[in-house]
């Protein structure tokens, strides 16, 4: 099976929800058999890619790629495709893969399976995702070619296999493109804006907090496990943390080697955000709170008795 | 201006879905059928830009009879007209055949504009109006947080969400089809006259005898089921004082976050 894999990038790095989908790949062709390509936009990317075990990297360099267009991927992705005919093609589910997937799905005639969580060697290849807002889960069953996404924390990038590849260069004629859509300047509403999608350990509060006032208390368990903060929609729409805070569906999918939620009752919205989590250690009052259903270590407590003490013992 | 919005019909977020033998379908004598949330901020700002542009809005949904409910709720809140497209006899309904069939239903109808919820709380796929997009060769957005007509209605300038809490606004030259994100505007409820003023007001019908569409079949769903529990979880329970050292053990200890 030939797989191309998308390296999606930002500035130089990539994106390591992609990484986790090469991950994804190799371990396709380690049942299936087959060739993985790393596709990328980014010679520093391409780079950085090169102790990995892969088929080739292919490093497309044209100039309209640098600034995030959808027209421009699509056509640069088109193209390529007709030349090295993948079977499968593989991203990280993102927002940027949501917005030009699609119609690349659409030009090349390959179903888009999105927002894969795993999959499995059925006669020839499926893929399970979660629907009903994770409720339940559906297997998906691809007899031809097609393109996957995987959700951030399906897999993981510690289990890329090592090895040497080499770069392959291309840059393809997207003069036919017809600019019907022109991207502005990206730009934040706020100042703080947060990554939380590379922070190894997340301190994440919900409404179990209270109030505004008890924040600091969060804060200070953050700074003993060097740990961003991170927040649910609730705290987020109280004003209680700016929207860059935010995990979730509506918010930041992040999966750090430590999720710890404190007073987190678990909405899915939430839960899709940070289920791929490496550890999930939840505190709350309620045996019963969903997060619980997806938590390594359930801490059955009250906060503001746990807290103070746990900060003084770290 | 021509707006189409596109509406799903879909379970609410309590219903108890239940599978059939089939693994498949689910029991709907236990299911409360509403209209996607997320399509009820599309078919808001369709609304709010035909107030403020002149525009006539068409509603369009795929599916069973019971779809029909989700036009019905879109034309009492203001829409003009709609296109009810019967899912009756169709299979395999993986996103480039909704979309392929909904592209041949409203193609000739030469839409300025084409919005959709950013998802269906249901399958969830995020693609039909992209799709469509590439079908009729529009512009597209997705993820809109705000729009704004120029140009007497030759472009649309409109507000992205990124990732990360980046935001972009961008032109786009119509015909363009726009995903909205939630929350965008307040979706408002129909009015008593709304309401009777539907049985005035035209849904054109289509059904599988009259759809023109190459089929995609590289897709199948082969299996719905309840996602397995796979983690073990350790429940840590008991003083305050107990729980701490459990806790403070395993950060120290076992995951070595702290020294």
């Amino acid at each position: 099976m030939e797989i191309a894999v998308f390296i999606q990038s930002l500035d130089g790095v990539a994106n390591n929800n992609s990484l986790e989908s090469l991950s994804a790949a190799q371990k396709i062709v380690d049942t299936k058999g087959g060739n993985v390509h790393a596709i990328t936009f980014d010679k520093n990317v391409a780079n950085s890619l090169a102790s990995i075990q892969l088929s080739s990297i292919i490093h497309v360099s044209n100039d309209e790629l640098n600034n995030y267009n959808p027209l421009f991927h699509i056509k640069a992705m088109e193209l390529l495709c007709n030349e090295i005919k993948p079977d499968l093609i593989i991203y990280g589910h993102s927002y940027q893969t949501r917005d030009w997937v699609p119609r690349l799905s659409a030009r090349l005639d390959f179903p888009f399976i999105s927002d894969c969580v795993d999959f499995s060697n059925d006669e020839n290849i499926s893929f399970t995702r979660p629907i009903y807002q994770a409720k339940l889960n559906e297997k998906i069953n691809l007899q031809g070619n097609g393109i996957i996404s995987f959700q951030a924390g399906s897999f993981s990038k510690d289990d890329l296999i090592e090895g040497s590849s080499t770069i392959n260069e291309k840059s393809f004629d997207l003069s036919s493109v017809e600019l019907t859509i022109n991207p502005g300047e990206r730009f934040k509403e706020s100042a703080d804006g947060v990554d939380l999608s590379t922070a190894e350990v997340i301190v994440s509060i919900g409404r179990g907090l209270s109030k505004e006032e008890n924040i600091p208390l969060a804060k200070s368990l953050a700074e003993k496990l060097n740990a961003q903060i991170g927040a649910s929609r609730p705290v987020v729409d109280a004003g209680w943390l700016d929207h860059s805070y935010q995990i979730g569906s509506s918010g930041q999918t992040v999966s750090p080697k430590l999720y710890l939620a404190v007073g987190i009752s678990g909405a899915i919205q939430h839960l899709v955000g940070m289920k791929g989590s490496k550890n999930i250690m939840a505190i709350n009052k309620d045996p019963n709170a969903p997060i619980f259903e997806i938590s390594d270590y359930a801490v059955v407590g009250d906060i503001f008795e746990i807290l103070p003490k746990l900060i003084e013992q770290l | 201006m021509k707006i189409c919005v596109l509406i799903k019909q879909v379970a609410s977020e309590d219903s108890s879905l239940i599978l059939n033998d089939d693994k498949l379908t689910f029991d709907n004598a236990s299911i409360n059928f509403v209209s996607n949330e997320p399509d009820t901020y599309a078919l808001e700002e369709a609304l709010q830009l035909k107030e403020n542009n002149n525009a006539e809005v068409t509603v369009c949904t795929f599916g069973p009879e019971s779809c029909r409910q989700v036009l019905k709720d879109a034309l009492a809140k203001g829409a003009d007209n709609g296109i009810f497209i019967s899912s009756e006899g169709i299979n395999n309904t993986s996103p480039i055949n909704i979309a392929r069939i909904i592209t041949s239903c409203i193609k000739d109808r030469n839409f300025d504009l084409i919005l959709s919820g950013l998802q269906s709380n249901d399958v969830g796929y995020s693609q039909i109006g992209l799709l469509v997009a590439e079908y009729l060769n529009t512009s597209h957005a997705s993820l809109v947080v705000g729009t704004e007509i120029l140009n007497n209605g030759s472009k649309v300038k409109v507000k992205v969400e990124l990732e990360n809490g980046w935001f972009q606004w961008s032109e786009l030259t119509l015909p363009s089809s726009l995903t909205i994100q939630s929350g965008i505007n307040t979706p408002r409820y129909a009015t008593l006259k709304g309401i009777m003023s539907v049985k005035n007001k035209e849904v054109k019908e289509f059904t599988k005898d009259n759809i023109n569409y190459v089929e995609n079949n590289n897709y199948t769903v082969i299996e719905r089921f309840l996602p397995q529990k796979s983690k073990e979880t350790i429940t840590i329970d008991g003083s305050p004082d107990e729980i701490v050292e459990k806790m403070a053990d395993i950060l120290k200890n076992k995951l070595r976050l702290v020294q």
